[in-house]
């Protein structure tokens, strides 16, 4: 992989020059926390922020959008509307690549979904570094590093950028941006070999991940999610703003006095009432507490024999959204824990 | 109208879109019985008329322009191309919008989706088809595919159950099997208040015993309310057919149908993708499945 540094004064360069590839969005500051945004002007951009409150999902899988229209006559017209928008999205956190590379899994396989691909396509990522806070545990779900799924991606040396050139546009992008970036020398290599021991000691929390499977399906039973049930709210805010939540509800409305109307798909929530509600009125997992404890159970076990690793990234969103302050680390430790002594 | 190609050639990025309903035109409706009616489709392409070809047991995404979509078994044998037919129960939003449509009128249908029956696990062995009520929905299929490939199997047993005879799925057909002699067709109904019933009353499980069954070279294909999966999976295992011998369809709710909306998963498997078939030893491995 191709590896250039950038001076710090000359990034603001490189972001005006770098809108040529498509509009510009990063995290803005709003009401004391962070959100993906457009930007008006590149000033408002905080590439030193926490976590932005809903993670880039919300762009390729927007929380709502309508994938076809109706019309009699015509039948099921796909709705392609801002498909071939190009944006470029400013600093994502690698915990957040790797969710959208969990993601392109999910949306790939044997049946491509067509609206997301289109989306990844056109929406060129500029990841950057950062150093985790209390909520924090990627490094525990191996999500604190990536090596793809980024066009270009930046650690913050103290001087000066290192940047990972991950993919024929981003070399476009370092191109257009002429000599600004130049090679790294022996010196800088190590830069990068401090921060990255920094990052590691700069963790607070840590969980066990292996043979976490094993030990969810021996607590299937546990009192835990009994518990978990009673406290839950099934408010659906952990899946809203977890990067790798990809269930979706879909749902037909009709023009008032037409017969046209949308099919549109919406984000929806496993802690929702109805989400394995069917036609007859049997519910799969009516009790809260099956709910709460599949949305565990698919994150930490399901998706490890699904796709060989937990869906979880430790980004810490959830642990900071819920109202009644489940905390899935403090979940996981519950369970692995031994005879009440705690197990690290 | 138009066809799912001309749409795609219009809109080149989603040329290849697996959301796209295709379609089709309502042939028939036979109200076989209150509420549960037999919809036969035929594809308003003519190519996907004739190249639509599905396992017994698979399923299809049914839309009702302007109510919605949902996941529907299909009734018919494969074995019998060019229409589809499916056997619809009327319970919610979608199925009412359905039951208000007519003859002629137009819906949409993507598919084939989910695993079907494992026909070459089972080709060679004794078959015995078991449900209850709305279970032989999807059987169907697996049973017209059976009698039309005879010579896959070696002895065929059918055991359906119904409340009363009125209340009897593909009633008129299924009585017709009755003197088939390359096929054990075993009827009963709970209760015959009005004394017509020329089959046998009683529970479903109670067929048993007008059946020879060798558990070891038998595949069961299952599928009925819940109660029919609690008495029938005990008598299978008491007659030691091996788990992986019982065949199940589940229902589960679906947006999508392949794998990517997350409501039909069971632990950690798609009812749409792993699924609607699931043996009896992946019911026992995956919670919450039964």
């Amino acid at each position: 992989m191709k590896i250039l540094k950038l001076p710090k004064e000359k990034l603001d360069l490189f972001a005006s020059v770098v809108q040529q590839f498509g509009e510009l969005h990063a995290p803005v500051e709003q009401d004391g926390k962070y959100v993906f945004k457009r930007l008006t002007r590149w000033s408002d951009a905080r590439l030193e922020y926490d976590r932005t409150i809903l993670p880039p999902k919300k762009y390729f899988l927007p929380p709502q959008e309508s994938i076809f229209r109706y019309r009699p006559g015509e039948g099921f017209v796909p709705v392609t509307d801002g498909l071939d928008q190009r944006i470029i999205l400013f600093g994502v956190h690698a915990c957040d690549v790797y969710a959208m590379n969990i993601l392109d899994r999910v949306f790939a396989g044997k049946y491509r979904d067509p609206y997301y691909q289109a989306r990844r396509k056109n929406i060129a990522i500029i990841g950057i570094d950062c150093l985790p806070d209390k909520n924090c545990f990627c490094r525990s779900m191996r999500a604190d590093f990536v090596d793809h799924g980024f066009d270009l991606f930046f650690y913050d040396t103290g001087d000066y950028y290192q940047a990972l050139v991950g993919t024929a546009l981003g070399d476009d992008m370092v191109q257009a941006t002429g000599s600004v970036f130049e090679p790294m020398d022996a010196a800088e290599i190590d830069d990068y070999k401090r921060r990255s021991l920094n990052k590691r000691r700069a963790f607070q929390l840590d969980v066990e991940i292996r043979d976490l499977p094993e030990i969810f399906e021996m607590e299937y039973e546990s009192e835990l999610w009994d518990e978990l049930g009673d406290k839950c709210l099934s408010c659906g805010s952990c899946s809203m703003v977890c990067p790798t939540c990809y269930c979706y509800d879909v749902s037909d409305d009709v023009e008032l006095g037409s017969r046209a109307g949308d099919r549109t798909r919406s984000w929806d929530s496993c802690l929702f009432y109805d989400h394995a509600l069917v036609g007859s009125g049997e519910n799969f997992r009516g009790p809260r507490a099956s709910r709460i404890k599949f949305r565990f159970y698919h994150k930490q076990r399901g998706f490890v024999a699904e796709y060989g690793r937990p869906s979880c990234v430790g980004c810490g969103r959830c642990s900071n959204a819920c109202p009644v302050g489940i905390d899935v680390v403090q979940v996981i430790d519950r369970l692995r824990r031994v005879e009440d002594v705690a197990s690290r | 109208m138009l066809l799912a190609d001309e749409v795609a050639s219009s809109h080149p990025v989603l040329a290849d879109n697996p959301y796209q309903p295709h379609m089709a035109r309502i042939v028939r409706i036979y109200k076989m019985v209150d509420n549960n009616h037999l919809f036969t489709l035929r594809f308003m392409e003519d190519s996907l008329a004739h190249s639509f070809r599905h396992t017994p047991g698979q399923f299809i995404m049914l839309s009702v322009p302007g109510a919605g979509e949902m996941p529907i078994s299909i009734s018919s044998s494969p074995s019998r191309p060019e229409v589809l037919e499916l056997c619809v129960r009327r319970v919610g939003r979608v199925t009412n919008a359905l039951y208000r449509l007519r003859t002629n009128d137009v819906v949409g249908v993507r598919g084939p989706y989910g695993n079907g029956y494992p026909i070459s696990e089972i080709t060679g062995n004794d078959l015995l088809l078991a449900a209850g009520g709305l279970g032989m929905a999807p059987l169907r299929s697996l049973l017209w595919y059976a009698l039309d490939h005879r010579d896959k199997f070696n002895n065929i047993t059918l055991m359906y159950g119904a409340k009363r005879p009125e209340d009897m799925l593909f009633r008129e057909e299924l009585t017709a099997l009755v003197d088939r002699t390359d096929i054990n067709c075993l009827l009963t109904v709970d209760a015959d208040p009005g004394g017509t019933w020329r089959n046998h009353v009683g529970l479903l499980p109670g067929l048993f015993d007008h059946a020879k069954i060798d558990p070891l070279r038998t595949y069961a294909a299952v599928c009925g309310p819940p109660v029919v999966y609690k008495f029938i999976l005990q008598r299978l295992l008491e007659l030691g057919f091996p788990k992986n011998h019982i065949l199940m369809s589940l229902e589960r709710r679906m947006k999508c149908g392949i794998g990517k909306c997350g409501h039909c998963s069971i632990g950690y498997k798609y009812t749409c993708l792993q699924g609607p078939i699931f043996t009896y030893w992946d019911a026992i491995n995956l919670p919450e499945m039964i």
